[in-house]
């Protein structure tokens, strides 16, 4: 199955083609990008990140000493391509919530201040348990053997079952066409159309080629943490270890896979 | 025998084109949403199912309530609802078409709607909603049709129909049952998940459905032949009187539940329906409250008229008292329900959502092609009754 696919990707720089002919499943569900004639051999393809359960840490502390930074946001969004609406139409990956709003609940107004009142990044939770791939019907949302919830933009019949039925508000529709509320598009990634969902996917297709997340790569502060939760050694592990770590609505039996530093 | 619904007098003709008026207008708002995409709709990221599936929740319950007449006919030999029966077969089918078509005029690639049945996923409740629907569709098409048949030559119905018949009263059941599963095991959704959630569906749609097949009777009594008896119209609102009453009952148990524990993330959502909620920032939000106590009202008035026999045995008044229970159970059910299940949000927002013009006259497209269907069937039986020409 891998050699396949990097005997594939090898033989492309016919990404383009690959895009048209290949199903839906294969370009987003694995990893190939329609990448650029030319320019793979610049991707480290032949070592893709892999892991056997993919987790994120976000520590909200450097998050409130920077209240302004949005760059892992922008990154994010640029990179793959989400549309500019306002809020009727809006689409959103990676966002902030306020407190209050992130952990509806969990908060009591003499916690301090400036926890209470500062904003918390969401995105996608990556659930062990995703309950929008139990109700989508055409099983156009499904779960990766590493736990990346994954969506196939060409099977999606835009029912928005996984809409109603994920408790963290992660998912976004295609209510009007999302071309016109872009103003530059990255060639390197698919625009949708209208009429699908679409979420955070964990950079998939980054990771496919050796790269982390976007939003992990290019914040300034290190506030995101992204790793095998599985591996006892690695980053996600050692910061969980040593961090007292919270997440979006434990008691639902989801398992979210992105945790909190408060 | 579809051939009688070509023949009709001037009324019969008005009212076929009135309805394929607003048949066509609801095509053309469609054609428009299709090419501008369900931005046109009021919803929004927060609430991301309204007006649609709201009605596809009502009508799969019009469509169940079939039962009530089909289960005292043939399993109790209840021979007062002879004329009756077959008219709330005819319902039943039209609502599940109508079913079909708002869920299609919901999604935002109705072209792909053959994924479901190409990569089906037997987790999801829409899957099994799917086939316990059409199969409830194919069972009234068959017991309908082999009825009318017989009575057409004069005969007793084949004996072969009879499991037929007895397999439709607990799909009935399922069909309803099914459509409060796709609510009722959301993690997400507090106010939907709730084990009352099928006994409630079940309640209402008895009261619904039956009410509106005795405006169809009265209507047609009046400007036909046809007399369902007094007998079939007596045990009818007697049905519908108590089924409102258990729904009633039901809905106060959840509001029991939900006040008395005084958990926010259960009682927000009656807050929002029935007092307005205020939200962080302080503003109060209450586009819902006039609608439910609306729809509170009406369910009160109409269970008055209905337990005084001597109120209830007057037509104009029972009349009145059926359209209080289906208006009631609509805002109830179609509306109020849906919007609620979305808001306040899962981090608790209160979100804003209003179905917009276009929703309205796709929806009235669709009611209008229930009111063809119903309308063509029931000339047919009519006709063939010898209660119209």
């Amino acid at each position: 199955m891998t050699v396949d696919r990097r005997k594939f990707v090898k033989v492309a720089g016919l990404g383009m083609i690959a895009l048209a002919a290949k199903p839906a499943a294969e370009l987003f569900g694995k990893d190939i990008e329609h990448v650029p004639a030319g320019t793979a051999h610049k991707l480290d393809v032949d070592h893709p990140k892999t892991a056997k359960r993919w987790a994120m840490v976000i520590d909200t502390r450097k998050c409130r000493e920077n209240p302004d930074c949005d760059a892992c946001i922008n990154a994010c969004h640029d990179v793959h391509n989400v549309p500019h609406f306002e809020e009727k139409d809006e689409i959103k990956w990676i966002w902030k919530e306020s407190y209050h709003h992130a952990f509806s609940g969990d908060d009591n107004e003499y916690m301090p201040h400036d926890i209470l009142h500062s904003n918390v990044l969401l995105l996608c939770n990556h659930c062990d348990d995703p309950p929008c791939v139990k109700v989508c019907p055409p099983k156009a949302t499904f779960q990766r053997e590493d736990g990346i919830v994954m969506m196939d933009w060409h099977r999606c019949i835009g029912c928005r079952y996984c809409i109603a039925a994920c408790p963290y508000g992660s998912r976004s529709f295609n209510w009007r066409d999302p071309r016109e509320g872009l103003e530059n598009k990255n060639p390197n990634f698919p625009t949708r159309e209208k009429g699908v969902v679409e979420k955070c996917t964990f950079c998939d297709s980054r990771l496919a080629r050796g790269q982390l997340p976007a939003c992990v790569e290019v914040c300034p502060h290190h506030a995101l943490t992204f790793g095998d939760i599985d591996d006892p050694n690695s980053e996600v592990r050692e910061i969980l270890e040593q961090n007292n770590t919270i997440r979006r609505k434990p008691s639902l039996g989801t398992k979210p896979q992105v945790f909190y530093i408060v | 025998m579809i051939e009688k619904a070509l023949h009709g007098g001037k009324a019969y003709w008005a009212l076929i084109v009135v309805i394929l008026g607003v048949i066509g207008v609801g095509v053309a708002t469609w054609f428009y949403q299709y090419h501008n995409g369900l931005t046109v709709t009021g919803l929004n990221r927060d609430v991301s199912w309204g007006l649609y599936i709201g009605q596809l929740t009502f009508f799969v319950g019009v469509a169940a309530s079939a039962v009530m007449l089909v289960l005292p006919y043939y399993l109790h030999d209840y021979k007062a609802f002879g004329k009756m029966t077959v008219l709330g077969e005819f319902v039943a089918i039209a609502s599940v078409i109508m079913c079909v078509l708002f869920v299609f005029v919901d999604l935002g690639k109705p072209m792909r709607i053959t994924n479901v049945f190409l990569h089906p996923n037997p987790i999801s409740m829409m899957f099994w909603d799917t086939i316990v629907l059409s199969g409830y569709m194919l069972l009234n098409i068959l017991i309908s049709r082999v009825a009318l048949d017989a009575e057409k030559k004069g005969i007793a119905p084949p004996k072969w129909i009879k499991p037929f018949i007895i397999l439709s009263i607990p799909w009935a059941v399922s069909i309803h049952t099914v459509t409060a599963f796709l609510y009722a095991g959301l993690v997400a959704r507090p106010f939907w998940m709730t084990a009352v959630m099928a006994p409630r569906f079940l309640a209402s749609a008895f009261a619904a459905g039956p009410a509106l097949l005795m405006i169809f009777a009265l209507i047609i009594r009046k400007f036909t032949k046809f007399d369902p008896g007094e007998k079939a119209i007596n045990r009818l609102s007697i049905i519908i009187t108590y089924s409102m009453a258990i729904n009633v009952f039901l809905i106060l148990m959840e509001v029991f539940t939900a006040a008395y524990s005084g958990m926010p993330e259960h009682l927000d959502h009656f807050k929002f329906l029935y007092t307005g909620i205020t939200d962080a920032n302080g503003v109060t939000h209450t586009q819902m409250v006039p609608w439910m106590w609306a729809s509170s009202i009406l369910a009160l008035v109409s269970l008055f008229i209905l337990f005084v026999p001597k109120l209830r045995k007057n037509h104009g008044l029972l009349f009145m008292a059926c359209a209080a229970v289906f208006i009631s159970l609509w805002i109830d059910k179609g509306f109020g329900l849906m919007i609620a299940g979305f808001t306040p949000t899962p981090t608790h927002q209160i979100a804003y959502y209003m179905p917009t013009l276009p929703e309205w006259l796709i929806m009235f497209g669709i009611f209008g092609i229930g009111a063809f269907i119903i309308t063509t069937l029931y000339k047919v039986a009519l006709t063939m009754r010898g209660a119209v020409k």
